[in-house]
């Protein structure tokens, strides 16, 4: 009976304008929050924002692979954080091991090598991501969707021990051969390149996969099988084989995002699994199954984020960063599960 | 006469197996020696330590059970009930709370020991209802969301209580958690003098057969949650759960109570988890905060998939089994490959083994090692599978009266 007054008193809460109440103040309260934080230190305040940048653009390429997967079998696809992680550490052994770049290098042999690396790394992870995808998750099409979910959540832990079997428990990382210089100066204000390398390579991939999504047949294709899957093969669309190709490009952008995040970050097997998770909730706070949804709601955890580690004016820090993270996920899916942008299919690319 | 034979005969074969089990259980300590001087198998048999830290995880996966076997809800985040459950015990019976002191049928220490010290029965029995309530509290918002996205709010919660037990060493400047540290020593659980002349430990901890009486604590603790798990499953609320997991509209449709069923499907299933986390810690004496990770809850939830949703007796099985492997077996099993001269350390990937077990069973036998009735006819005949959480009529599934239950 408690529990029914409760259930009860908290309906009242979320028809009364309460919540929204709530909501704005706690916007405003953010809102001040900033503006205060910019006033102590305008200079601090944006390369700290520059940061969020960088990480958002990073979390939006992961954030797309659970999202197009999402819109296509509505299955969260646990795995696609450990895909991510072993790609990146795949990727420094190319780098480091295959082809031998050092930090010395010439320009060209750099730029060259990560081109290189880069599409070796986004093939191989295509086939195998659309590999996981074969084994694990296409018997289960017709299965209640908690057995795929489960699945899913197993597949990450066979994929994450994979790299610990791999690479063992130590951290990886490549030189810095792109040099922590600033490429973009403004005063107290650096924006350094190997950050502007992360952008340099995240904005042409993610302007490829909206036009590939947008403007090819099979981009097409995915779309029709996402907003249905009967009437799409009724209508001769090979589903099986654009599930595929979903899984192929969701795994060829963990890929690249694995050799970004590797340009500033040290990875070992278990970084997959927090980063997936910040990935995700990425994609449900844009709204999942919405592919700009998704790049906005990274760019907006990777500020929050920063802003959380790098301000100092009343900021909790990053002790609490999960929290906040996870708070937000949760607020999202209880108030709007829809997301900010509130779309279920990629069909608003 | 008959209608005892009668109802024997409904029970089918199993309706003898499990006295001999619990005898066979409960006799364990008595056994354990001799069988582990056995040739072969010997060094594979567990020890009774290990055999408590087995129970009580089996204990979580029954409770783990009525949230996912019987309504059909996938929690991610159970481990935040097990926290929830280790602290209160670390609250109401250890010196954490310095500032105070308060004894209440607490045994093998002190009256002049500061801090909050309640005897070991009660604290189980709050930490229960405290966990409950947690649960209660979690479920409320989250319940109305469906499939999917409650299993991502579980994990957000399983997450997000390890942190905050992490950074409560300094809530407004009170020491709620003791952060990093954790809480210990934790009391340990006892009959006082009266029960010492009775024959009973005046204080586990204190006693020369301590894991004797923690085994057979624990085993007592496991088969109550039993009890309660079966009785429940056939009562009205566990109709109403089976219900609600098969077709969720047809359920509301025939006038069942979504919202407060779930709730106290959460409620109960925090319960035992709370329960077992309490006892937990007052065995290993202490709460760490990095006892609550994510992969405890997936480890919980393997033992239920394994064993088979819904199912009690497959529960306890698999949880029997995976405790095991977690506890001691894959450690046995290295140090014999090591000694066979093999370099393989099978402990180190024992998470990826969990995770292929899951896979495994779920593409081959969904319905676990003992299989549940009605859960096998659901996974062969297919449920209606409600699409999750429509977002263009928002909650138009869900979103009921509630003062109309």
């Amino acid at each position: 009976m408690a529990a029914q007054a409760l259930t009860a008193s908290f309906d009242k809460l979320r028809r009364s304008g309460f919540v929204a109440l709530l909501s704005y103040a706690l916007l405003a309260m953010i809102g001040v929050w900033l503006v205060g934080n910019f006033v102590q230190g305008p200079a601090e305040f944006t390369n700290v924002a520059l940061i969020g940048l960088t990480n958002g653009a990073i979390y939006g390429m992961v954030a797309l692979g659970y999202t197009l997967v999402y819109g296509i079998l509505q299955l969260i696809n646990f795995a696609h954080g450990d895909v991510f992680a072993l790609s990146g550490l795949v990727a420094s052994t190319i780098i480091i091991s295959v082809l031998g770049l050092e930090r010395d290098a010439s320009v060209l042999a750099i730029v060259g090598g990560m081109l290189g690396t880069l599409i070796v790394i986004m093939i191989m992870f295509a086939t195998i991501n659309a590999t996981i995808e074969l084994v694990a998750y296409r018997r289960l099409r017709r299965a209640p969707r908690l057995a795929a979910l489960i699945t899913a959540v197993g597949m990450s832990f066979i994929v994450q021990n994979v790299s610990l079997a791999l690479y063992d428990v130590n951290f990886r990382s490549i030189p810095s051969f792109i040099p922590r210089t600033e490429a973009i100066g403004l005063g107290e204000i650096t924006y350094s390149w190997n950050k502007f390398a992360a952008l340099v390579i995240t904005v042409p991939v993610l302007i490829l996969l909206t036009w590939f999504v947008r403007s090819t047949r099979q981009g097409k294709a995915m779309r029709a099988v996402a907003q249905d899957r009967e009437a799409s093969a009724m209508m001769g669309i090979n589903v099986n084989r654009t599930i595929s190709v979903t899984f192929a490009i969701a795994g060829a952008l963990a890929g690249s995002a694995g050799l970004v995040y590797l340009l500033q970050f040290n990875m070992r097997y278990d970084t997959g699994f927090e980063l997936g998770l910040i990935a995700f909730t990425a994609a449900v706070l844009g709204g999942i199954g919405n592919l700009s949804g998704a790049v906005l709601g990274a760019l907006l955890i990777g500020f929050i984020q920063a802003f959380n580690e790098g301000l100092a004016w009343y900021t909790p820090g990053s002790d609490w960063t999960r929290t906040i993270v996870f708070g937000i996920l949760i607020a999202i899916l209880v108030f709007r599960p829809e997301g900010l942008l509130g779309e279920r299919t990629p069909e608003g690319a | 006469m008959t209608a005892v034979e009668e109802r024997l005969r409904s029970l089918g074969p199993g309706a003898l197996l499990v006295p001999v089990v619990i005898l066979l259980a409960l006799l364990y300590p008595k056994y354990v020696e001799s069988l582990g001087d056995a040739p072969l198998i010997g060094n594979f048999v567990p020890a009774l330590g290990s055999m408590v830290i087995m129970i009580v995880f089996t204990m979580m996966a029954v409770g783990l059970n009525i949230v996912v076997g019987y309504a059909g809800l996938l929690d991610l985040g159970y481990v935040a009930f097990y926290a929830a459950g280790a602290y209160t015990s670390a609250w109401f019976a250890s010196q954490q709370f310095d500032q105070w002191t308060f004894h209440f049928g607490s045994v093998g220490i002190a009256e002049t020991v500061p801090g909050i010290h309640l005897s070991i029965w009660i604290v189980l029995l709050i930490a229960g209802i405290f966990t409950a309530i947690t649960g209660i509290l979690i479920g409320l918002p989250t319940l109305r969301l469906r499939g999917d996205y409650l299993a991502i709010v579980t994990l957000g919660f399983g997450e997000i209580i390890p942190q905050v037990v992490r950074n409560g060493d300094n809530v407004f400047g009170f020491d709620l958690t003791h952060g990093t540290f954790g809480i210990s020593p934790i009391d340990s659980p006892g009959f006082g003098s009266v029960g010492e002349s009775l024959g009973l430990p005046l204080s586990y901890q204190q006693s020369f057969d301590r894991a004797q009486w923690f085994y057979w604590t624990a085993l007592v603790l496991l088969l109550i949650t039993v009890f309660c798990s079966s009785q429940l499953r056939d009562s009205r609320l566990g109709r109403a759960w089976i219900a609600i997991r098969e077709d969720e509209t047809a359920a509301a449709a025939m006038g069942v109570p979504l919202m407060r069923t779930k709730t106290w499907s959460y409620a109960i299933g925090a319960f035992f988890g709370g329960v077992a986390g309490a006892f937990y810690a007052s065995f290993k004496s202490g709460a760490f905060p990095a006892d609550f990770y994510f992969n405890i809850s997936i480890f919980l939830l393997c033992m239920v998939i394994l064993g088979g949703m819904g199912s009690i007796w497959g529960v306890i099985l698999g949880g029997m089994i995976l405790g095991y492997l977690n506890v001691e077996g894959l450690a046995t099993l290295g140090s014999e490959l090591q000694g066979a001269g093999i370099d393989f350390d099978p402990t180190k990937y024992q998470f990826g083994f969990y995770g292929a077990i899951v896979v495994l069973m779920m593409l081959f036998r969904p319905t676990g090692l003992i299989s549940e009735r009605r859960h096998k006819r659901e996974l062969e005949l297919g449920v209606a599978d409600t699409p999750l959480y429509d977002v263009t009529t928002e909650g138009a599934d869900t979103d009921r009266d509630p003062s109309n239950d």
